[in-house]
């Protein structure tokens, strides 16, 4: 089983906070969708024994496709791959894109599961994160979407400058009173050489607050949970079966293929990532290049990995597959090093798991870095 | 002998010695072109990063001047005032020295103390402006201020530059018109200045020196006058860019010796070689057993390692004899080291060669300096306290002596205000002030040496914008109101950041270490009192909480690789930091007292 990642590298706007990689100019888009199909055709030897389960379109702002374009990407993956019976198809959309008419397309097309950017139900929320929606599209967009769509993920930004917790909480009930089975949900993050950290820097906009966050962090789990959500990875919460299938697999260490500029992809061995730029991504597709860079991962790569991916979900890291995967030194190692943490409650072993407490889940980074394996 | 010129080069940091010296040796042919490489004669790769040199160095050119030939022995010399006693020996080797000035920068303070001790040597100073190709060059006002300072002709003064070459030529001329030649007698009893000794991991000790009288030939014996030690010599040679095996050294001459001694500690900068059946009567004189002025504890990172750095330790002392150490134990480190150095730079160097040369990850604590403690019960006998911990109960002090220096900085007249501010602030007195010429000032402090080992060499670059330079010598020990200032962490007391200091400061001192670490600690699981005390009495706290989400949000496909290596980065951050109770602290932590001002 394996997971097919599609980068649509165009937005209407650019969000203050984001680092993805994306351009505002919708100049290339045709050309680019062609060499997307391309890389799919030059790419579909890497899959050749498994089969598809999940296609996810991210970006970027898929929802800026036609129905025909998706339906052309999609046609393209039965094309080269195998897909399984019932994959899970992901549209990540912007609340500006989904009409009604839009909405009632896509719930034609293959797409069978949409993630839609929320982040706030609040206009002042929105307008500091120069989100391209407004409020009321925010609320429209889940009504038609609910009406057609049973899987739906939303997105929320918690620990946004001014988002008090009474606001938070009215957020997360908003998403409630729609019965959406899934949220992300991320704590706004000041990356490096966004406008948002520019922002900040000139005093323009108010710095984060990490105890505000970290508060807001507590109520959602408190109130998602009361709701039957599970928290089954840091930022994610779903319902039974509504978990995401294509995300999860990041997180268990299955292989996915990203297609498109700056796309990641994951083959066991190797992590490989395409150039972050959408020219000379389509420059050197026509010319048949893959313009990708490679890393082989070397064992104590992949035992590091497992431990910062595993601790983040329910899943937790296997002891025995810690063992069985890397070996027993490794296992050896692993106690040794999470002894002091399960005597502080941060961690604790079940059924030959090693987890995450509630509390050691706001501290899973650090703890990760703990456990891991460097050669000095 | 009369063909032979013996010469050191005087000169500031930057002020363009070790190009120089490239090109005499350049133009000498002492090198070609296959071994030719920048600051030639700093052999250690740290003396070439950070273009200072830090072992003194000797080599032998051969130059044919009006149809002669000459044999010209350059002794290159530190230019760090930790090094100031080497240096002296080195001057006391020569019979000449280039005076070399930056045309753009003028005479510093460290030039003109070194220039004094090659004047009371009586040697032949030869001035040349370098740099004079800069278009920042001012050459007719350094002109003047060099004619000022040696009351020499201003056609004396040479103009150089060590980057085109220019000026080489006449640099030679000079060193062999107006160095006078060796003067001693080849027939008496050898005598033989030390000026140096380098460690080879094969030979041994290579002891660097100058006969004065005599000669001392291959196979035999001698003996050290301070050490009172008798060797034979297996080599003797002279130093060209590699060594040159002779069958004698004589009189008026430069050289090497090998004795098969292996440490460093036997060959004493400043002794005297003598023949062991005929030995001089006539030591050379100056000579000093160097001191250590500054002290820290030096402790393995992991407590592990403690005897692999005791071997590392002792390696360094082999090619370096300056460093003195011996065992001590920190409530809070475990075991370790006190170590006693010349000065900041000779401590710092030391910790870069322990990291570079022999991989070893260390925590140097805060340095002091060596206190004389005198108790009620023995009021006449100075208890020595080479470690705050040290220090007797306040109740049963009589007095405690620091170690005072004269300080003499030469700065812009515009900075004299910033200077002095400083200066005080630092507990020192004006002793003068003299105005070398209208815009350049020389100012004389007193002040105690502790406060130089406290971040003043970073202040004062600051307060004069770069433009200060900063010279001093030891004037012995003065009664001073010291405290010590305990820092505890969790509530415990972590002696390796202990500190003597005045008690007029304490609070002020206390109130900023407590700031500092608080900004150097990482915030962990749990909040982390600091506090500073003076005895029983808490004089200032601050507090890191608890780091409660160090979480980040998305992790998606391309997020992986990243975050892994991010973490990975975070890992080996904390292998450097060292556990004391339950609270792990950075290797930077320890010297905060030395960044307060930062």
């Amino acid at each position: 089983m394996s997971g097919i990642y599609i980068h649509i590298p165009f937005c209407k706007q650019a969000c203050h906070y984001c680092d993805f990689h994306f351009s505002t100019s919708l100049k290339k888009k045709d050309e680019l969708i062609h060499a997307l199909a391309k890389e799919l055709l030059m790419r579909k030897t890497e899959f050749k024994h498994s089969t598809v389960d999940t296609i996810y379109f991210g970006g970027g702002t898929p929802s800026l496709l036609s129905i025909s374009e998706i339906q052309f990407l999609i046609d393209t993956i039965h094309q080269h791959f195998t897909v399984s019976e019932a994959p899970e198809i992901t549209l990540e959309a912007n609340p500006d894109d989904l009409s009604v008419s839009k909405v009632e397309m896509l719930a034609q097309s293959p797409i069978n599961r949409l993630s839609i950017g929320i982040q706030s139900f609040f206009e002042a929320d929105l307008k500091l994160m120069n989100r391209a929606h407004n409020s009321t599209e925010a609320i429209e967009c889940l009504e038609e979407a609910t009406k057609h769509f049973d899987n739906i993920s939303i997105d929320l930004i918690y620990g946004i400058p001014g988002l008090t917790n009474a606001k938070w909480q009215e957020n997360i009930e908003t998403a409630l009173s729609y019965n959406i089975p899934h949220i992300s949900s991320y704590a706004l993050t000041v990356e490096p050489k966004t406008a948002l950290e520019r922002f900040i820097k000139k005093g323009i906009i108010e710095n984060v607050d990490d105890d505000a966050a970290q508060e807001q962090f507590h109520i959602l789990i408190d109130t998602l949970e009361a709701h039957d959500f599970v928290h089954y990875e840091l930022s994610n919460f779903g319902k039974a079966n509504y978990f995401s299938r294509n995300n999860s697999a990041y997180w268990q260490g299955k292989p996915y293929l990203g297609i498109g500029p700056s796309a990641h992809s994951f083959n066991g061995n190797e992590r490989s990532w395409n150039v972050r730029n959408n020219s000379i991504y389509i420059q050197n597709i026509e010319n048949d290049i893959l313009p990708k860079e490679t890393e082989t991962l070397t064992t104590t790569d992949k035992y590091n990995e497992y431990i910062m991916t595993g601790l983040r979900t329910i899943w937790g890291v296997s002891l025995d597959k810690v063992a069985q995967d890397f070996g027993k030194n490794y296992k050896d190692y692993l106690l040794l090093q999470a002894e002091s943490f399960i005597n502080q409650q941060l961690l604790y072993i079940d059924n030959e798991k090693l987890l995450v407490t509630k509390k050691g889940k706001f501290l899973s980074d650090g703890i990760a870095s703990d456990l891991f394996k460097i050669n000095l | 002998m009369k063909h032979i010129r013996n010469f050191c080069i005087i000169a500031h940091i930057d002020h363009g010695k070790s190009t120089l010296a490239d090109r005499l040796l350049d133009f000498t042919g002492a090198v070609t072109a296959r071994e030719k490489q920048d600051q030639l004669l700093d052999s250690m790769d740290l003396e070439r990063e950070r273009g200072i040199t830090i072992k003194s160095h000797a080599i032998q050119m051969e130059y044919t001047y009006e149809g002669q030939e000459y044999v010209l022995n350059l002794i290159d010399t530190p230019g760090h005032v930790d090094f100031s006693y080497e240096v002296s020996r080195s001057i006391a080797a020569c019979e000449g020295a280039l005076l070399i000035v930056d045309a753009a920068q003028s005479i510093q303070a460290q030039t003109i103390s070194n220039l004094y001790l090659a004047l009371e040597n009586d040697l032949e100073i030869i001035p040349v402006l370098n740099k004079v190709d800069l278009p920042s060059a001012n050459p007719e006002e350094v002109t003047d201020d060099i004619v000022d300072l040696l009351g020499c002709d201003p056609e004396e003064v040479i103009h150089a530059s060590g980057k085109t070459g220019f000026g080489v030529d006449n640099i030679l001329k000079a060193i062999i018109e107006r160095v006078p030649a060796p003067k001693g007698d080849p027939e008496a009893p050898l005598q033989a200045l030390i000026f140096d000794s380098v460690y080879n991991t094969f030979r041994g000790i290579e002891t660097y020196f100058r006969v004065f009288n005599g000669e001392i030939k291959k196979g035999q014996k001698i003996k050290f006058v301070a050490t009172d030690k008798e060797y034979y010599a297996d080599e003797v040679g002279t130093l060209k860019l590699n060594q040159v095996p002779k069958k004698s050294v004589k009189a008026g001459d430069v050289g090497y010796l090998i004795t098969g001694i292996k440490t460093a500690k036997e060959v004493k900068v400043g002794d005297t070689i003598t023949d062991f059946a005929n030995p001089t009567t006539n030591i050379v004189e100056g000579f000093e057993d160097v001191k250590p002025m500054v002290f820290a504890g030096i402790y393995p990172v992991d407590t592990e390692d403690y005897e692999e750095l005791r071997a590392s330790m002792e390696k360094l002392q082999l090619n370096d004899a300056s460093l003195v150490f011996q065992p001590e134990s920190s409530a809070a480190l475990g075991f370790g080291f006190r170590c006693g150095f010349l000065g900041m730079l000779h401590m710092e160097i030391i910790q870069e060669r322990l990291e570079r040369e022999f991989d070893m990850t260390v925590i140097t604590t805060v340095p002091n300096v060596s206190y004389h403690a005198y108790t009620n019960k023995n009021p006449d006998e100075a208890f020595i306290v080479n470690n705050p911990s040290d220090l007797p109960e306040p109740t049963t002090i009589n007095r405690v002596e620091e170690p005072f220096i004269k300080a003499t900085i030469i700065t812009k007249a515009d900075f004299v205000g910033n200077v002095m501010s400083l200066c005080i602030e630092k507990r020192g007195m004006i002793m003068n002030q003299t105005y070398l010429t209208p815009e350049r000032v020389e100012l004389t402090f007193e002040m105690p040496l502790a406060e130089i080992v406290f971040d003043f060499y970073d202040r004062l670059k600051t307060v004069s914008k770069g433009y200060a330079s900063f010279d001093y010598s030891p004037i012995g020990m003065k009664v001073s109101k010291l405290v010590r200032l305990d820092i505890l962490l969790n509530a415990q007391t972590v002696d390796a950041l202990s500190a003597l200091i005045h008690a007029d400061n304490a609070h002020t001192i206390g109130k900023k270490m407590c700031e500092k670490l608080k900004e150097l600690i990482p915030r962990q699981q749990f909040d982390i009192p600091i506090q500073a005390a003076i005895g029983a009495k808490i004089i200032s706290r601050e507090t890191i909480k608890a780091l409660r989400k160090d979480v980040t949000a998305k992790c998606y496909g391309g997020d992986i690789s990243r975050k892994r290596k991010l973490l990975e980065k975070q890992k080996k951050g904390k292998k450097r930091m060292r556990q004391v109770g339950n609270v792990e602290i950075p290797q930077q932590a320890f010297m905060a007292v030395l960044k307060l001002n930062d």
